[in-house]
């Protein structure tokens, strides 16, 4: 497994948006064409659940089959363009110190962790129902009408879900530390819907959901 | 009734051109062989629950609760809400793809030209994404219900850093997979081009769908035992038809 890590040039005290997600919760905002914007793994290992929409039109949003097929490519990394579902780039991963990050694991629920854990966990914190959280309470959710029918295939950053050639999907160690960060320039203006990932089962995390760090910086600061 | 297609439990038959698309209500129960008529079909196929069209397939959910990248003999289609939507309880074909997506018109006519109805009449161009969103909107669906889907009879294998190559010649003239569906399905289908197809001409393959009554999975049945997941999938199916 090659990895080609890209570091930022970029100094947190120049950025526009500076927020913590607490471990669980879920964050949205809006980000505009050409910003910057970072995810920053603050303890490590953790799963952070996102979806992108168009701002425009929320119907347009990011699809993992199009980012997937149309770069023939499973894993996310410097270089990776996030797809729209109409086969339009919505993002640019522009650096990334943690070299991989997953399309294919999606985010855990209510519903889905009775299948994978036991009947009985239902109750558990989820990201979908953090997804649901957020559409109705955050501000730029709640005047687009978005609903249960915009959860798609999300992206995990910094989740580490091999594929290997005979078709097994691996939930394998993260490969992410505390520090790592994925860097990326929004192609158009685009709603960031995040879940920082609960989950409680899965030892991918140490069974230990931690925070992490959301920064934008405008073009101007980008370009200094 | 019988988990294993027998030609003298058939219900209906019908066939689907190449690139065309096809859409019905599949009662829990009823199995469909689906034959590739031609060699190297694709179909796209999507899952909905007809009583609340909100719950749908889940391709990660499906991918994760049983630690496979692909589909066939004994895995199941989860939908978003934790149940067993349809299962593969037979399949000469041994992989089925379910994350490249599908074509759109773009990269048809980028592909393989621009071809119309005006002149080349039903042998025109379709899309897969095409195909799928004019199923949706007959039953008041559309883009934002289009998710990742199913590609039947496709392959496409990952090299150790996520590099997509796609299997030509996978699935042969009479191949074929034989899917149960565990709950009421909408069935949605278009059986246009796979999107990593390498092929220059346009000449999807016909597939045929016969279908026969195989009823509820059995306590022994493969894609219940495939593993512990599968077995509390097919609990929660079966508790939302009580």
């Amino acid at each position: 497994m090659s990895q080609m890590l890209t570091e930022s040039p970029l100094d947190p005290r120049n950025a526009v948006l500076d927020q913590v997600c607490d471990a669980g919760d879920p964050w949205m905002a809006e980000v505009k064409k050409g910003q910057i914007f970072r995810i920053l793994d603050l303890e490590g290992n953790q799963a952070v659940d996102t979806l992108f929409y168009s701002a425009a039109d929320p119907e347009e949003r990011y699809s993992a089959v199009d980012t997937i097929a149309r770069q023939r490519q499973l894993y996310l990394t410097t270089g990776s363009v996030l797809y729209s579902n109409e086969g339009r780039p919505m993002l640019t991963i522009t650096a990334d110190t943690c070299g991989r990050h997953d399309t294919l694991g999606g985010a855990c629920a209510a519903e889905s962790n009775t299948v994978r854990y036991a009947l009985e966990k239902r109750p558990m914190h989820s990201c979908r129902d953090s997804f649901m959280h957020a559409l109705n309470h955050c501000g730029c959710a709640t005047h687009r009408n978005m609903s249960k029918r915009d959860i798609t295939a999300n992206i995990n950053f910094f989740m580490n879900v091999p594929v290997t050639a005979d078709g097994h999907l691996k939930f394998d160690d993260g490969i992410s530390g505390a520090g790592k960060y994925v860097e990326m320039r929004a192609e158009m203006d685009v709603v960031v819907l995040i879940s920082n990932c609960p989950q409680l089962n899965n030892p991918c995390n140490a069974y230990n959901p931690t925070p992490v760090r959301l920064l934008v910086w405008d073009p101007v600061q980008a370009a200094a | 009734m019988s988990a294993v297609f027998e030609p003298a439990a058939v219900l209906w038959e019908e066939t689907i051109p190449g690139g065309n698309h096809w859409s019905g209500l599949i009662r829990r129960g009823t199995a469909l062989r689906i034959t590739d008529l031609e060699g190297g079909a694709n179909l796209a196929a999507l899952f909905y629950n007809p009583e609340d069209k909100l719950e749908r397939y889940n391709m990660p959910d499906s991918l994760k609760a049983q630690h496979t990248a692909y589909l066939t003999t004994g895995h199941v289609c989860y939908s978003d809400m934790g149940r067993v939507m349809c299962s593969i309880i037979g399949d000469s074909v041994g992989w089925h793809d379910t994350f490249s997506g599908v074509t759109d018109a773009a990269m048809i006519e980028g592909q393989y030209g621009k071809a119309t109805f005006q002149t080349h009449r039903n042998a025109m161009h379709r899309s897969g994404k095409d195909g799928l969103l004019i199923e949706l909107a007959k039953y008041g669906l559309g883009k934002r219900d289009l998710v990742a889907n199913v590609n039947f009879f496709s392959k496409a294998v990952p090299d150790d850093n996520g590099a997509l190559s796609f299997v030509a010649g996978h699935s042969k003239a009479g191949d074929y997979v034989d899917v149960r569906f565990d709950m009421n399905v909408l069935l949605v289908l278009s059986a246009a081009p796979h999107p990593l197809d390498p092929a220059t001409e346009y000449k999807p393959a016909a597939v045929k769908l016969t279908a026969w009554y195989a009823g509820a999975a059995a306590p022994d049945d493969v894609c219940r035992t495939q593993c512990e997941q599968n077995a509390r999938g097919f609990i929660n199916t079966e508790r939302y038809y009580l």
